[in-house]
């Protein structure tokens, strides 16, 4: 049974008007959502990643700040079909935090300092349906319990500073999940956690997951978490996908040599390989977004590069089943590894 | 030695830096006539780190790894305890006595891009600590060193008259580590200076680091809570709990077996980038305690799988389980693992 596409993404882009001219973050990016399923998306600093899951919920600066191209196709718990890209901002407002929400990565800032939590869960219920306050505030009193929180009731008239960072990213996940979304993004949602806290929200988040079905996009650079949580991985580079694939495939036997040098440069945990071995880094930097290389963005730092990866940006080709890469060599490099 | 160090953690030959049961505490609420409580951010930390060695801290925020090694540098008065830098006692020294003595410690921080001053160029940044340390130097003698040091850490003299902004996390830091080594230091701190860094750029700076190490022989204090990086570049790792060293061991010792629960608990929790590997996670119990109210005895107790009654009743002391392997956990019967 092939499940249904909660998000259809078609060549979206995002250009920003900057001082210095127009500058595109996101490229032409195309990617399915299936319901229940977790999609990664991984990049580094400047990849595009965050503006992407910005644009799908139409948080990027209004036009003519930001240019919007493409279409995002959202598919609604009534069935019928909506772009969010064009969808008027009052449309939008009853979608977003509703049907599609969000985290982010730092609970901090994201939450109000000057309100109780019980009361800023009950806000993104009541905004949504019409039902009392006190109601509301039951019903957040339940989603602090769901999310592991102990003491919910009682804590529902806490302040985010009351709360360590890994509570509070609790109580966003809880904002989050209110009004029983279909997808759900969430931006580094564990970056600025200790990595036993981690362990404790990617634990929660998938527990969350099995018992909604909602489809989460996961924004993240690590690898580690990408390998914990995805069933899809998207990896982008200076705004456009390079590859895409399942977890195991993508992970295992990757393609295109700028995600073989992400996972070469991550350092193991092995005892044998410690111990003053270099690490395998990419050499160079991310190319200037207002520069970009004429051809494929990532071959002034490929060892594999010919001259003809210079002249113009491959396309993304199916290699294998639901294996995509942009690589021009992407086959004569696997063979040569075979 | 003195008496003192048989209670210290393993201490090698001829230590380049020694600290005894150092204590960092800070005050806090209080006012004018009431009493506050205090933070005992470092508590009773022993170690010592040999001429070249490198010795990796790890801990989670706010297990006072940071303040650890801002104390041994003496940006901070140590409330109690000794450091001894060259064998000598730098724990009470004032500003004007510690000055002959800085250009032999140096700090790299973590965050590039608050660390070096948007004012300046890489120049003065990179060379301000000759102007202080060895104002003798002429402007010619001066840039030969800024040359020669900037070409350590892989920039040249050609990027000296850009400022910061124009370069990369990357590049800013090696700008950050050129300013550390240019007055030629016998220790560094090095507070997380790659957690701010792109993985592929990350890759780079541990990789100069373990440059820099082998052909300078600086000793380091490595501040990370990223297992991995310290397993990579560390001869041995302290692991920090709530102001105390609860386990310190050298590298591959503790990554094959580690000895206290707490380690374990953070091996398991590091994600592992194979999605082949289905694991048992040990997934911990609540947060960090507050250091305002540490439980009594073994501070990691709440949340430890091999609790028991004893482990309240007093703070374990640090007992050696094998040559250079020291733990605070009294059970002596676990097979604690890395479940891989």
């Amino acid at each position: 049974m092939k499940s249904e596409n909660v998000l259809e993404v078609e060549n979206l882009s995002v250009t920003f008007a900057t001082e210095r001219g127009p500058l595109q973050a996101v490229r032409d990016v195309s990617f399915t959502l299936h319901a229940g399923e977790t999609l990664a998306l991984v990049g580094e600093s400047g990849s595009g990643k965050s503006v992407t899951s910005l644009a799908i919920m139409r948080l990027t600066p209004p036009a003519p700040l930001v240019a919007l191209g493409g279409s995002v196709l959202f598919t609604g718990a009534d069935g019928g079909k909506r772009d969010l890209v064009t969808l008027d901002p009052d449309a939008m407002r009853a979608v977003r935090g509703n049907e599609i929400s969000m985290i982010f990565q730092e609970p901090m800032t994201s939450l109000n300092p000057v309100h109780r939590i019980g009361d800023q869960i009950a806000e993104a219920i009541t905004f949504h349906e019409h039902i009392s306050a006190r109601a509301a505030l039951d019903r957040a009193a339940g989603l602090l319990d769901k999310v592991g929180i102990p003491d919910a009731r009682r804590r529902l008239s806490a302040y985010p500073h009351h709360l360590s960072g890994g509570m509070r990213q609790r109580v966003m996940i809880a904002m989050a999940l209110a009004c029983n979304p279909r997808v759900l993004i969430a931006d580094e949602p564990t970056t600025a956690l200790d990595v036993t806290v981690q362990a404790q929200i990617l634990e929660l988040m998938k527990e969350l997951q099995q018992a909604t079905g909602m489809a989460v996009i996961f924004v993240t650079h690590n690898l580690g978490v990408v390998a914990e949580i995805a069933d899809r991985v998207m990896v982008m580079y200076s705004g456009a996908i390079v590859e895409k694939g399942g977890v195991v495939p993508l992970m295992t036997r990757p393609l295109m040599p700028y995600t073989q040098g992400l996972l070469h440069s991550v350092p193991r945990l092995d005892p044998e390989a410690l111990g003053l071995s270099p690490l395998e880094a990419i050499p160079g930097s991310v190319p200037d977004p207002f520069r970009l290389p004429p051809g494929c963005t990532f071959a002034p730092r490929c060892r594999h590069r010919e001259p003809a990866c210079e002249a113009a940006l491959p396309t993304l080709e199916a290699a294998n089943g639901n294996h995509d890469v942009r690589c021009r060599r992407w086959r004569r490099l696997a063979e040569a590894r075979a | 030695m003195t008496a003192t160090a048989a209670i210290a953690a393993p201490v090698p030959e001829s230590p380049l830096i020694e600290v005894r049961e150092l204590r960092q505490w800070f005050p806090v609420g209080g006012g004018l006539l009431r009493r506050g409580d205090v933070v005992r951010a470092v508590d009773d930390v022993s170690f010592s780190i040999a001429k070249g060695e490198v010795l990796g801290l790890v801990g989670e925020s706010g297990s006072g790894k940071s303040t650890l090694g801002r104390a041994i540098l003496r940006m901070s008065t140590p409330t109690s305890g000794q450091i001894l830098f060259e064998g000598r006692d730098v724990t009470k020294l004032g500003r004007r006595a510690l000055r002959p003595l800085r250009p032999r410690m140096q700090f790299i921080f973590q965050d590039p891009f608050a660390s070096l001053n948007p004012r300046m160029t890489v120049r003065q940044i990179v060379g301000a600590p000759l102007l202080i340390q060895r104002p003798e130097l002429d402007g010619a003698a001066r840039d030969a060193r800024i040359g020669e040091v900037l070409r350590t850490v892989g920039l040249s003299l050609h990027y000296a008259g850009r400022y910061p902004h124009e370069f990369s996390g990357g590049q800013r830091q090696r700008i950050g580590i050129a300013r550390a080594l240019i007055l030629e230091p016998a220790f560094l701190v090095a507070d997380e200076p790659v957690s701010a860094l792109d993985v592929s750029i990350q890759a780079q700076i541990v990789n100069l680091l373990i440059d820099i190490r082998k052909e300078l022989g600086v000793a380091m204090l490595f501040i990370s809570h990223d297992l991995a990086v310290v397993g990579h570049l560390c001869d041995r790792v302290a692991v920090m709990y709530l102001g105390r060293i609860v386990e310190i061991a050298p590298t591959r010792a503790l990554f094959r077996r580690p000895r206290h629960p707490y380690t374990e608990a953070l091996f398991s929790a590091v994600p592992v980038p194979d999605p082949t590997i289905r694991r048992e996670r040990i997934i911990l119990k609540g947060d960090i305690p507050s250091p305002l109210a540490p439980p009594s005895g073994c501070a990691f107790r709440g949340r430890c799988r091999y609790a028991l009654p004893e482990c309240a009743s007093a703070v374990p002391p640090l007992r050696q389980v094998d040559g250079g392997h020291w733990t605070r956990c009294i059970r002596d019967d676990l097979k604690l693992g890395r479940s891989l």
